[in-house]
């Protein structure tokens, strides 16, 4: 993992004190809320329903044991003892108070975390693929490049009051699991003809009210070249992204209008006028932030683990939770355990202090002091030695952290919704946990196989309902909240955008409905097939047929 | 509106000038881009500097072939969240080589000092509500920047690295005390 050294641990804190300056400023009526609203929002400092919410980066979805204690402990002293990860391998709190923030920072400084640009209308925090590092499937660990680009983006100043929002994932794997395509930028790292490793650009991706998905610019760039490449594309969208009207803003938008191929070439134009040498990270830097990264030390294993396959065999409920929760590590004799904050009828992505706590200490024994938290809302220990697996699995049942549904369709990602947001226009989590208690029998989820439902609030879309095998968008009408379901969106290497069915259901149909899709889906599918692969064969008329015929 | 340069408050010897007003001969104006490259004849008789007005739509390259005649150029911000100048600002300085005054007029906050310095303004039209102490703490609060290429006097890490080693402060949480002369 990356540490800070003493430039990064300044930078930090020399941003808490500014902060801390805005906020007093703010609380002694010399900032107006109009003038402190930009500035706490570059803090990650958001005025909800109820009260001001936090957000805290977890930089491409990476913590250590004394970070994730330290979420513990914030959660306890500033919050009311539970923490909310977010579909952008963030952690929100929901009831911290004003004059306490610039406090709660400093208490992430300590741990080498911070809130720099968690909102507002700069880079965001960059996601990355949860299992880098330790997948089977990567070509490289992407990680280094994503703390790089967290670096250039902290406090940059030409593209920190951008038209919009603009969010960064990267992968270094075929398999995309940063939904990269859904992305204002999504990078991966791939082999060239001569075998040689640099990112494929794709540029334009998006949900919200006008979901897309992103196009290719470059189809290979020299790795070194990355940072010099996004200013042009950065520049590009400052001076031409639309400012006129919010919806329009994003750089999705500004593809869209242009074209791919006048974007591209506007970009490669603006490309060429940069002083590239002058801005790039000398080759020292990389190779110092690389280090940070190289592989922990991994014990030197066989790959099969006579106890571990004896628990396997033994243990039909430990064998489920492998089959659905662990997965292959590149390492040989170590597996990727997906820790699932999905439990039947709970709030997805909620964890108590206590949880985030047995997770760290858990890490710190078993998993190499590494933890990650997923888009998807859930956590990963990414290096566990399959022969401390079924210890892991008893502990985490102590917790509740050893639900066996990761990909099943309990597996819910839902954003707060109307329960805390000031922007949704529906409940999701309620809408959430009555799916999971419906469908949440472990033998019928193991029935339906792999489904990806996903809520959301409202129009922006943060619980990626576009992406969703089904998604649901929680709407209102004349006081009512009423949900959309689309079918058939996918969030990643084989992107697609969800359709919209027909005409939406109340909150107390909406269930029912989604059963009826689910119940379709299991009687007309052919020799296995995922029901987004069913979807894909027979399209939305089945589905459609049924759940209007019921309803 | 008070005038900042060098952190401090400065004379303003420049005018804007309306357009129907007659150009001076003397004196130092500012004019709107369309009139100085129709006007750029006279423009070049003046004894008085001249300098321009673009709106933050306008690409800098337009004006490319006239940096010689320019001393000055105002970028404006309609609004303190519109961050287009930043642009206009960074490839003047840097692509196009100008090196005259660049003056951020409009909407111009101070908690926004320091990245307006940093991509090369120097002069600052600020609201009258805007305290120069306000402007100078805000200017100097980041004593360092991640971004190699930029001006400004935050420090970037390879220059820092170049005046001294820098350490590895894992699990020390002292270390803002013990760097403060940077």
């Amino acid at each position: 993992m990356y540490r800070y050294d003493e430039f990064d641990t300044t930078f930090v804190r020399q941003r808490v004190d500014q902060f801390r300056d805005q906020v007093n400023r703010r609380v002694s009526g010399e900032l107006t809320e109009e003038q402190f609203r930009p500035l706490r929002l570059m803090n990650g400092l958001y005025l909800q329903l109820h009260a001001y919410m936090l957000r805290v980066a977890v930089p491409y979805g990476t913590l250590n044991a004394a970070q994730m204690r330290k979420l513990a402990f914030i959660a306890d002293k500033y919050d009311k003892g539970y923490g909310h990860f977010t579909t952008r391998q963030n952690i929100q709190y929901n009831w911290p108070k004003l004059p306490d923030v610039p406090d709660i920072l400093d208490h992430l400084a300590d741990v080498e975390m911070h809130a720099i640009q968690t909102s507002g209308n700069c880079i965001r925090n960059v996601t990355a693929d949860q299992w880098s590092g330790a997948a089977a499937d990567e070509v490289e660990d992407p990680r280094p490049y994503a703390e790089l680009m967290r670096q250039w983006s902290s406090l940059h100043p030409e593209f920190s009051f951008l038209p919009r929002k603009f969010k960064i994932a990267v992968t270094g794997a075929q398999a995309d699991r940063a939904a990269i395509a859904y992305h204002d930028i999504g990078l991966r790292l791939k082999k060239n003809g001569s075998d040689e490793i640099g990112f494929e650009v794709l540029v334009g991706g998006g949900m919200g009210r006008t979901p897309m998905i992103a196009a290719r610019i470059r189809d290979w760039l020299p790795k070194q070249e990355l940072l010099a490449y996004l200013e042009a594309i950065m520049r590009v969208y400052n001076l031409h992204g639309r400012r006129d009207n919010k919806y329009k803003a994003r750089i999705k938008i500004l593809v869209h209008e242009l074209g791919a191929e006048e974007f591209t070439s506007q970009v490669e134009e603006e490309y060429t006028r940069i002083d590239a040498p002058r801005v790039m990270p000398p080759a020292q830097e990389l190779e110092r932030i690389a280090a940070y990264f190289a592989p922990p030390a991994f014990d030197d294993l066989q790959d099969d683990s006579p106890k571990f396959m004896q628990h396997e065999e033994e243990d039909a409920a430990f064998a489920q939770w492998v089959e659905r929760n662990v997965a292959a590590h590149k390492q040989r004799g170590y597996a990727i355990v997906n820790v699932s904050l999905k439990p039947v009828g709970g709030v997805p992505g909620d964890a108590s202090s206590d949880q985030m706590r047995a997770v760290a200490d858990l890490a710190e024994q078993l998993s190499l002091d590494e933890i990650r938290v997923t888009h998807e809302q859930n956590l990963v220990l990414p290096h566990v030695r399959k022969q401390d697996l079924y210890r892991l699995w008893q502990e985490l049942k102590k917790h509740e952290l050893a639900d066996a549904n990761i990909g099943l369709a309990t597996d819910i990602i839902a954003c707060p919704g109307l329960d805390y947001c000031a922007l949704a226009t529906a409940r999701s989590i309620p809408i959430s946990q009555d799916i999971s208690n419906r469908l949440g029998d472990i033998a019928r989820q193991r029935e339906i196989g792999d489904l990806k439902i996903k809520i959301s609030g409202c129009i922006n879309a943060c619980g990626h309902h576009h992406a969703g095998h089904i998604g649901i968008l929680g709407l209102e009408k004349r006081g009512q909240e009423y949900y959309q379901i689309t079918l058939g969106g996918s969030g990643d290497e084989r992107a697609s955008v969800g359709e919209i069915i027909g005409p939406g259901f109340s909150s107390e149909t909406v269930t029912d409905a989604v059963e009826t899709i689910v119940d379709t889906y299991v009687g007309l599918r052919q020799n296995g097939e995922t029901f987004i692969e069913a979807y894909r064969r027979v399209g939305p008329d089945p589905f459609k047929e049924a759940v209007y015929a019921a309803h | 509106m008070p005038l900042i340069k060098n952190g401090q408050i400065a004379d303003d010897t420049w005018q804007v000038l309306e357009d129907d007003a007659p150009l001076p001969e003397q004196g130092d104006v500012i004019v709107a881009l369309e009139r100085f490259l129709a006007e750029i004849d006279q423009i070049r008789t003046r004894s008085g500097r001249t300098g321009i007005a673009i709106e933050n739509t306008v690409d800098p390259q337009e004006v490319t072939a006239h940096l010689d005649d320019l001393d000055l150029i105002a970028l404006d911000f309609p609004a303190f969240t519109d961050g287009r100048a930043y642009s206009q600002a960074r490839q003047l300085r840097t692509k196009q080589g100008y090196t005259g005054e660049l003056r951020a007029t409009g909407n111009v906050l101070a908690d926004q000092a320091g990245f307006l310095l940093q991509v090369g303004f120097d002069a600052f039209e600020v609201a009258a509500d805007q305290s120069l102490d306000v402007w100078n703490k805000a200017a100097n609060s980041m004593a360092l920047a991640y971004q190699r290429g930029y001006g400004g006097t935050q420090k970037t890490r390879d220059k820092l690295q170049a005046a001294r080693p820098l350490a590895n402060t894992s699990n020390c949480a002292l270390a803002v005390e013990q760097s403060l002369p940077i």
